[in-house]
């Protein structure tokens, strides 16, 4: 604590203070501090190592674009690892560790690398781990697993809340900086809806830290006090929201474009989400962000205490934090020139500026040498000399091969190559770049911008974010932007008055992309291009001289511009050592794709609310309580949880569906079939449109009867199955299976309304408003006329009618249908009154044995019966005819959708696989989809398979194991002993029989 | 004759805004050429309102008409009134092209209340819930997170909102969720 | 991610609210379809980088099938139509012109739907 500076600190309260740790020291800083800034304060430079070298690194800026300061924070359910330590803001109790280092941060066995770093060049991994081909999986792969990425996942389920905000404006302006907030004036006076997002907890931007003498004023205020005038402004407008630590994150098509909002993480013990993901819809993108400053490229500019120059007069300024003594200014620019002019104004002992550009005047360069800093021009950097600290620095000629001309002690090099206009959210959606000679950076090129749902452009860059340096400049530009963004959403504007503010003469930048100009192998080889992914000149030189010339090409093969902070500060500096590489213009090379999100956003913010209970919905049926209550074990059936049985005290599983299938065989069983689908189609035409559904013929159905109905897609393929009810003349009520209802709805929608729209048929999914119980068994008349009501004799309601009445008090629908073989009846109630009807049965058929089932034991059954299930036996390849359902496909019919597949090549083909039963020899239980195979080989060297096992169960009715399967030629070869592939590699053998294992004359279900 | 439940109870929780499920409420779904007079006439005598114009929603009392598409309308009325009310419809429109279903059953709804009900919505939904451009009067279908929804203002602070059944459970948690406290957003 | 406005309900509908049906306007082909007609109906999709015609659904909102016409280079939508029709409205056509000038609506000589014709085909 004893680096603060006490005439600075705009951002702290210094009268207080916070506690945190640091790889487990205790450590204090001052509320408003960030992570990165109190430890600078507590002069903790190193905080981390690099990725392939494990090289010490250090804090190099102030902002998002820092590579190095990567921690992992907090602890147990709230531990995150990759968490940026310079937007990262000081709360007390925060516990911070560094990364990437083994046994500790000081001490690092992975550091030598860094020794090996000649053998370790880019490309490595592609050229070492790719002979011989066998080490792959159990060497390289497991070795290069263990070295990979950065931190550690958290071993705990994440304890924090997230949500999304839908939002729609009209003009988002993002960044708070000087720019935006001008431009947001002049769009919301103009009427605009305007919302303002600053990724950083303060307003202003870099115009307050940069304003250092009493003459940069705008109009006739400090910047501070404009800034605080402009906000005042802004928030007493109704039409303009202003929100900070909300960062654009990515821009998308048509206005779309996501927003972090940071909440909670500055204060985690208050109460609401810690993260808020914005989507917002925008129709006019006003980009404020700024720009970036560039690391300079020089030997041992990765060494701890090498910053960037507006990152040293940020935690001057901001955080009152000297972060070093001796400082060597390198620059390009005159920009820089402001940094060492506040270090020498809080009291820095030395100051000492090199500048790479030959003797000139310039307004701030004059200030400079006022306040006696020494400035030398034709410098540059040619050596930092340290390991974890910079020492010292030794200067050369900017123009030579890096000959030493002195070597003076230092403990921060401020470097400046110019600045970048950050243009990631101008490019997410398509903006393109051009190159400004002039001012050497990638500007926004204003006449391609990305382009929106009416064609025209839906984005503007303002301030530095447009490559606008100069105040003014930003001033003028920010206003216009705003109100042309106005303009495009048809808002009449009115003149916006434009602050004056004072003009700097200026020198203008010098692009230099490596100090010297003629360095030296050596040097090259230990000037860092990509801090965090270590990648350095000799690299790019390397990938070049390999055939890599495309950016995109060379930036995977180096990893340049590809670690966590996605080249933020490296990009330009990698371009231009790769265009001089290939001997052209930065402009000829082209840029690498900026891709969403700017900087990483939490996987929570990303899930919002959908998690643990909220992931997806789950779909109850009104009796759902009822069978949690009495041991359902639930089975997943799409949305929908079915009981899969009811499990019993001191039973297993496989012995509560066993207890189920014998007693709905031999007594009474009950099913919740309240998920079966449930439509209605009514109209004058809904018989005509029911036969162009089905495959057979539904215009026949008499009223009052049923009828098992397929359905197939128009490439002929199963669907979904069911059974149609005649409700009268002109209405029918399909049921579909569970998982079928939305998508058969659909289905019959879209063939109404985009191919058959003058037939006159309404449909409705009426699933939900009806409970539907399968009351099946030998005994279940009986308990349907104790409950009274519908007499339900055998002739009055045979088997495949319906009746409507009243059953035990209930105004019901009973279906006599059956799935299982068993006397079988659907009772169909409003779904307010399925418990109630449900309990009623469970306790009138107390004395007939009733006892509820599940779907293990309606499927054992149905298989029994050799039923199909759509999803069992079809996957979205098989047709009704290789199901031998052919007596359900209607003949005379000209047409139904499905039917001219049919009648494809492909389709009547006769070594198509077709419906059989199966048995194995032994009696046991085949295996789940297993293939049937024959002898020879395919030519992959398989075995040749004829066939796959479709369904499998072991049948307590008849005590043995029973299947279905598909088996080229199989109904001709009845009675053949197949072999059944394992899973172990063995075979087992298989009779092919007749599917209808029990009851084959099905006289069960007609009594 | 039995009486239907419906899936939740009468727990309400109170976070940034009051979510409340409203218990058995009568809705009828009916399907025809919301242009043809027949139609209209048939609506304005059983429910005594007109036909509200594109995603338009009329209430006088319980008894509220809900525009749903150019050949749909949800009516909404006591639950005790409901048969009578479906058996009427049919009545009138007799053999016409048109569809009277009874739908109470199948759904649920919800009310979310208070000065940042709009705030709780516009975490759910991909609609504009700015005062000035979702206004009482208007009804509209969309998604809430992962399911279907029908959103309509019944006072100007209180969002009624019908989600199917099934997911009755799921709605209830998303919207506590959506309210929790802490979670205020600031913004209308 | 696209919005896009609902001929329907008016609905200009987040991208999250539709659910998309590929190609518009192709014409089915039943029983007495030729092998290849039968398989060009089933399997041959433009997929155009340029001007498209293609469908979607209204699933979440009102339901309602519709087409949109939209360069999928550009996402620039040139208009939306109900589903109940052959061909792009005239409007739409000048519109995609005014753009693209060479673009044509399909290469088998339908031209687009004409004013006269284009108010015959209506929900019904």
């Amino acid at each position: 604590m004893n680096k603060r500076v006490l005439q600075f600190g705009r951002l702290l309260d210094q009268s207080r203070t916070v506690s945190f740790s640091f790889n487990g020291k205790k450590l204090v800083g001052h509320p408003g501090d960030t992570l990165a800034s109190a430890l600078l304060a507590n002069d903790q430079h190193l905080v981390g190592r690099s990725f392939k070298y494990h090289r010490p690194r250090g804090i190099v800026a102030a902002g998002p674009e820092e590579p190095n300061a990567l921690f992992g924070l907090n602890r147990g359910a709230r531990f995150e690892p990759n968490q940026l330590g310079t937007t990262t803001e000081l709360f007390e109790g925060l516990e911070a560790c560094s990364q990437n280092h083994w046994p500790s941060l000081e001490c690092d066995f992975g550091e030598v690398n860094s020794l090996l770093s000649r053998f370790l060049p880019a490309g490595f991994y592609y050229k070492t781990f790719i002979h011989p081909r066998a080490f792959w999986k159990h060497v390289y792969e497991p070795l290069i697993r263990r070295s990979a990425g950065l931190g550690r996942p958290p071993s705990e389920p994440d304890s924090d809340t997230y949500e999304y905000l839908y939002l729609f404006i009209d003009i988002l302006v993002i960044g708070g900086g000087i720019a935006g907030l001008q431009a947001a004036k002049s769009a919301a006076q103009a009427g605009a809806r305007v919302l303002v997002i600053e990724q950083s907890p303060h307003w202003g931007g870099r115009t307050v830290v940069d304003a250092t003498t009493a003459a940069d004023t705008i109009g006739d205020l400090s910047a501070e006090q404009y800034v605080n005038q402009i906000l005042n402004e802004l928030r007493n407008m109704p039409n303009v929201a202003l929100r900070n630590r909300t960062m654009g994150a990515a821009v998308y098509d048509h206005g779309y474009v996501l927003a972090y909002e940071r909440c909670t993480d500055h204060d985690p013990v208050a109460a609401g989400p810690r993260h808020r993901l914005w989507r917002i819809r925008a129709a006019q993108v006003i980009c404020a962000t700024g720009a970036i400053e560039r690391p300079m490229t020089f030997a041992g500019n990765d060494i701890p205490g090498v910053m960037l120059a507006s990152a040293v007069r940020d935690y001057l300024v901001n955080y009152a934090v000297m972060v070093g003594h001796h400082t060597v200014v390198m620059t390009n620019n005159d920009d820089a020139y402001v940094t060492a002019i506040l270090l020498k104004k809080a009291g820095a002992a030395s100051v000492r500026v090199l500048d790479t550009r030959a003797q000139h005047e310039s307004d701030l360069k004059t200030a400079t040498e006022a306040l006696s800093i020494p400035v030398s021009h034709g410098r540059a950097i040619a050596r930092v000399m340290g390991r974890k600290r910079v020492k010292s620095v030794k200067i050369c000629d900017v123009s030579g091969t890096g000959g030493i001309i002195e070597e003076i002690p230092a403990d921060i090099v401020a470097m400046s190559g110019g600045w970048s206009p950050t243009l990631h959210l101008w490019s997410h959606c398509g903006g393109k770049a051009e190159w400004d000679f002039r001012q050497a950076m990638l500007r926004p090129k204003a006449d391609c911008p990305p382009v929106g749902a009416d064609g025209r452009g839906f984005v503007r860059c303002a301030g530095a974010a447009n490559g606008e340096l100069d105040l003014q400049d930003c001033l003028n530009q920010a206003t216009e932007t705003g109100s042309r963004a106005a303009s495009d959403i048809g808002l009449n504007v009115a003149e916006v008055e434009v602050p004056v503010a004072p003009r700097r003469s200026e020198t203008a930048i010098q692009p230099v992309w490596q100090l010297p100009a003629h360095a030296d192998h050596d040097l090259q080889a230990k000037s860092w291009i990509d801090f965090q992914n270590d990648v350095k000149v000799t690299d790019i030189q390397l990938a070049v001289r390999e055939g890599f010339e495309s950016v995109e090409h060379t930036k995977r093969y180096t990893t340049l511009g590809m670690a966590t902070d996605q080249g933020k500060l490296s990009n330009i500096n990698g371009l231009a050592v790769l265009s001089g590489s290939l001997n052209q213009s930065i402009d000829a090379t082209g840029t690498t794709t900026f891709r969403p999100p700017y900087t990483p956003i939490s996987m929570g913010a990303i899930a919002g609310e959908a998690r643990a209970n909220l992931f997806q919905p789950v779909r109850c049926t009104p009796m759902h309580q009822w069978h949690q209550d009495h041991g359902a074990v639930w089975e997943p059936v799409g949305q929908w949880r079915r009981p899969f049985t009811y499990q019993q005290k001191n039973e297993s599983v496989d012995e509560a569906v066993v207890r189920e299938i014998k007693n709905t065989r031999e007594n009474l069983g009950l099913l919740d079939a309240s998920t079966l689908g449930k439509l209605i189609v009514k109209g004058p035409d809904a018989a005509r449109f029911l036969d162009m559904l089905y495959t057979n013929m539904m215009s026949s159905l008499p009223v009052g009867r049923c009828r098992y109905g397929l359905m197939c897609s128009e490439n002929g393929f199963l669907m979904d199955d069911g059974v149609v009810v005649r409700l009268s003349e002109d209405s029918f009520l399909c049921h579909t299976t569970t998982g079928g209802a939305d998508h058969v709805h659909r289905h019959m929608e879209e063939w109404l309304q985009t191919e058959w729209w003058d037939w006159q048929v309404y449909v409705a999914n009426i699933t939900e408003q009806y409970a539907q119980i399968g009351v099946v068994g030998p005994n279940a008349r009986k308990v349907l006329q104790k409950l009274g009501g519908m007499t339900l004799a055998a002739d009055e309601l045979p088997f495949m009618a319906w009746q409507d009445g009243e059953l035990g008090g209930f105004r019901a629908r009973v279906y006599r249908i059956s799935f299982s073989g068993e006397l079988s009846y659907e009772i169909a109630v409003p779904a307010g009154q399925g418990l109630s009807l449900w309990s009623t049965l469970i306790e009138a058929g107390e004395e007939f044995g009733i006892m509820p089932y599940g779907t293990e034991a309606l499927h054992v059954m149905r298989a029994e019966k050799g039923f199909i299930m759509i999803g069992d036996e079809t996957d979205g390849t098989v047709t009704p005819q290789d199901l031998n359902l052919n007596w359900a496909i209607s003949k005379k019919k000209k047409d139904y959708i499905g039917k001219r597949a049919q009648q494809r090549d492909y389709m009547v083909h006769a070594d198509r696989w077709r419906l059989v039963g199966l048995e194995s020899l032994d009696g046991s239980v085949l295996p789940e989809g297993a293939y049937m195979v024959e002898d020879g080989r395919n030519a992959l060297g398989q075995e040749n398979m004829i066939g796959r096992v479709t369904s499998t169960y072991y049948s307590p009715t008849l005590g043995k194991g029973i299947a279905m399967g598909l088996v080229r030629h199989g109904p001709d070869r009845m009675g053949d002993v197949l072999l059944v592939a394992d899973l172990e590699g063995g075979h087992r053998k298989a009779r092919i029989v007749n599917p209808i294992f029990y009851d084959r004359e099905h006289t069960k279900q007609n009594v | 004759m039995s009486d239907s439940v419906a899936p939740l109870g009468t727990e309400t929780f109170v976070g940034i805004a009051e979510i409340k499920p409203l218990g058995l409420q009568g809705l009828i779904a009916v399907r025809g050429d919301l242009q043809t007079q027949f139609l209209g006439d048939a609506i304005k005598q059983v429910m005594n309102i007109a036909i509200p114009g594109v995603r338009g929603v009329v209430f006088t009392g319980n008894d509220g008409v809900g525009w749903i598409s150019p050949d749909e309308l949800l009516l909404f009325c006591d639950h005790e009134k409901v048969a009578a009310r479906v058996d009427e419809l049919r009545e009138l429109l007799g053999d016409r092209h048109t569809l009277v279903l009874t739908v109470s059953d199948e759904r649920v709804i919800f009310s979310v209340s208070g000065v940042r009900s709009r705030e709780v919505m516009a975490k759910l939904c991909p609609v504009d819930f700015s005062p000035t451009e979702f206004t009482s009067g208007m009804i509209r279908r969309t998604r809430m997170a992962q399911i279907a929804a029908t959103i309509w203002l019944s006072k100007h602070d209180t969002f009624e909102i019908i989600v199917m059944r099934s997911v009755a459970q799921y709605a209830f948690d998303l919207l506590r969720v959506a309210a929790s406290e802490g979670s205020e957003v600031d913004l209308w | 991610m696209l919005m896009l406005s609902c001929p329907y309900c008016g609905v200009m509908a987040d991208e999250t609210e539709l659910m998309p049906g590929g190609e518009a306007h192709l014409r089915r082909h039943g029983p007495e379809a030729s092998a290849e007609d039968f398989k060009s109906y089933l399997f041959d999709r433009k997929n155009p980088k340029g001007v498209h015609v293609e469908r979607w659904v209204h699933s979440y909102g009102c339901g309602k099938w519709f087409h949109a016409v939209r360069c999928t280079r550009t996402l620039e939508v040139f208009g939306t139509y109900p589903a109940q029709t052959h061909r792009p409205p005239e409007e739409i056509c000048q519109s995609v012109a005014q753009r693209y000038p060479d673009w044509q609506w399909r290469d088998d000589g339908e031209d687009c739907e004409t004013n006269s014709d284009s108010s015959s085909e209506g929900e019904t």
